[in-house]
This record gives structure tokens, C-alpha cells and sequence, in this order.
């Protein structure tokens, strides 16, 4: 399968696409607090896709069963929200979210603190991820590879002394969720396919604070830390433009 | 939502496994196969089987996994005697 590069019309559709993901993403930030269950982040999240008029995204992909992500502390994705899981003071929680509007998809992800107060470890966790997809994004333009994108993550994360996530990676993204190219948190600078101008990249460091293996729980989805460490995971889709990269979804 | 990198394990869709009778061999150790419901597919031979050398022939019962992404194609996983 060939990667799809998108017109400069196309990737504005996936810049509307990609602010609805982000005004699901700030409302449902604002709701989490302790006591809250990861179900009713969901329930928010999918009254305002009703509100907006958009699609979820992952809802029914590969029989996924909600439109969001939660995954609580050692939980790396693909957490699957439920009225059983109540946040505590002091936990992060990844929170992915994507929709589809006007045929085009946007996806992304952020990973939120409990409480006021979570430990100094768990804070530079959360700082060194989302630094490192801004390291990643920094990489997106033309000429450059997919390696690049990835080494500028990976190298950012090790240097912190944090791990990056084999199993799972980033992706192109476009008119379905998932499309080619795969975007690694890892790899080697020049390797992998060739950006060229129009391809829209979903970029996602998925870091733990241990080792980098993971297991994926009897659920089938929920990703977990081997080592039961804790985990961060940050997400933006990005174009390919002449100007740099351009992110979708802020 | 993240991709998992090993394709076949992203909330694993277990391969459907059919019931099938082998119509003809073709190159490349590729049989046409009859399903119970009448479709025919393309079917290869899966390694383990050509690595203990089951022979296959016309009119032999096997068993077939199809994948959910193209259901003209499988593999046959097994020869019944």
C-alpha cells in the first residue's frame, strides 16, 4: 500500500477533524479529578462528539467498544473505559480520542494528572513525553524519514532515562484510521520511508518509566507495562507542508 | 489510538476456520478449495504442513483458516484422513 499524501483542501478538512479532537480532549481534561470513573470521561466525550456532529473514530474499529482510550498509570494504551475504574489522587491517566468528521479523521491523545499533586517522578514522565513528541514533530519535513522522526523521539526519551514502546507506534492517518506509513517512537535517522509533501503523520511516544516491554491484558486491547512501571502517552497528527509541519490537532 | 506494530495482535481478530474439500492444485503449493457454503478461495499450505510434508490432493478434506481481510484467500491447516 502506497502512503497517501493529501491535498492542501483535504488537510484542511483533517485540521477541523483534528480541533473537534481537541475540544474533547480539553472538556474531558476538565472533568477528571478523583472519584471520577474512566466511564464518565467516556459519556462526556461522546456527548460532545453528539454536540459537535462528528463520528467516534474508534468505537466498532476492530470491535473497539468506546470512542475513547483510558489508560490509568501502568496501563500503556487501548485502556477500555469502565464504571469500575474510579480515578485516585495521584494517578495519570492517558486519555485517546479520535473522531471522524466530513470523512476525514483526526486522532490524538494526552495524558493527564489526578489531583493536584502527583509524585516528581510521574511529573518528568509526563514532561519528557510530551517534549519528546514536540522533538518528533520537529522532525516532520520534507526530504526527512520516518527514522528521523523516530530517533529524535527515542533519543530524547532514553537520554531521560525513560523507555519507548516497541509494540506499538504511530501511523499515517487520512480517510481511515490507520493508514501506511507506521511512524515508530524508534528508530535510526535517515531509515524508513521518505516524507514527502501532503502526508499526515499521527505521531505518538508511548514512554515508560521502566522497561519498555509491554503485554496486552486478556481484554485484548489494554496495553500494560511488563514491569508494571508507569507509563505516559502523547499524540498529535501532523502534516507534511512546505512550510514545516503543521500540526492538525490543537 | 496507537497501531500495534505487530499487525496480527492489534485486539487479535482470531482467523475463522472452515471446513473445506480441495478442488484443484495449482503452482506454488496454492489448491482451489470448495467451503461448506460453496465459495471457493485460494488457499496456500501453511508451513507447518509442508514442513512435515502432508501431501495434499484433489477431493481431500482439510481445514481452512480464512482471514478476516480477504476472504478469497486461506490457509490450510490441516488434512483429515
Amino acid at each position: 500500500m502506497a502512503i497517501i499524501c493529501k491535498s492542501p483542501a483535504e488537510i484542511e478538512k483533517m485540521r477541523r477533524s483534528g480541533r473537534v479532537v481537541r475540544e474533547v480532549l480539553d472538556h474531558v481534561r476538565s472533568i477528571v479529578k478523583p472519584g471520577a470513573t474512566t466511564m464518565d470521561l467516556e459519556r462526556a466525550a461522546e456527548k460532545k462528539m453528539k454536540d459537535f456532529g462528528v463520528q467516534p473514530a474508534f468505537k466498532g474499529y476492530f470491535d473497539y467498544p468506546c470512542v475513547l482510550c483510558t489508560s490509568i498509570n501502568e496501563e500503556i494504551v487501548h485502556g477500555i473505559p469502565s464504571d469500575k475504574r474510579m480515578l485516585k489522587a495521584g494517578d495519570i491517566v492517558s486519555v485517546d480520542c479520535g473522531v471522524v468528521l466530513d470523512g476525514y479523521y483526526g486522532d490524538a491523545a494526552i495524558t493527564v494528572p489526578v489531583g493536584e499533586e502527583i509524585s516528581p517522578e510521574l511529573q518528568k514522565l509526563l514532561k519528557v513525553t510530551e517534549d519528546s513528541l514536540y522533538r518528533g514533530i520537529e522532525k516532520v519535513r520534507i526530504g526527512n524519514s520516518v527514522g528521523d522522526v523516530g530517533s529524535a523521539v527515542q533519543e530524547f526519551v532514553e537520554a531521560a532515562g525513560f523507555s519507548v514502546v516497541r509494540e506499538f507506534v504511530g501511523h499515517g492517518i487520512g480517510t481511515k484510521l490507520h493508514e501506511e506509513p507506521q511512524v515508530p517512537n524508534f528508530g535510526t535517522p535517515g531509515h524508513g520511508a521518505k516524507l514527502r509533501e501532503g502526508m499526515v503523520l499521527a505521531i505518538e511516544p508511548m514512554v515508560n518509566y521502566g522497561k519498555p516491554e509491554a503485554r496486552v491484558l486478556s481484554d485484548k486491547w489494554t496495553a500494560v507495562t511488563a514491569d508494571g512501571s508507569y507509563s505516559a502517552h502523547f499524540e498529535h497528527c501532523v502534516a507534511v507542508t512546505k512550510n514545516g509541519p503543521m500540526i492538525l490537532t490543537e | 489510538m496507537a497501531e500495534s506494530s505487530l499487525k496480527e495482535c492489534m485486539s487479535k481478530e482470531d482467523a475463522i476456520e472452515v471446513m473445506a474439500v480441495v478442488l484443484e492444485p495449482l503452482p506454488n503449493a496454492m489448491f482451489r478449495v470448495e467451503l461448506e457454503n460453496k465459495h471457493q478461495v485460494l488457499a496456500h499450505v501453511s508451513g507447518k504442513m509442508r514442513k512435515n510434508f502432508i501431501r495434499i490432493l484433489p477431493g481431500d478434506k482439510v481445514a481452512v483458516e480464512l482471514s478476516p481481510y480477504d476472504l478469497n484467500r486461506g490457509r490450510i491447516v490441516y488434512r483429515y484422513k
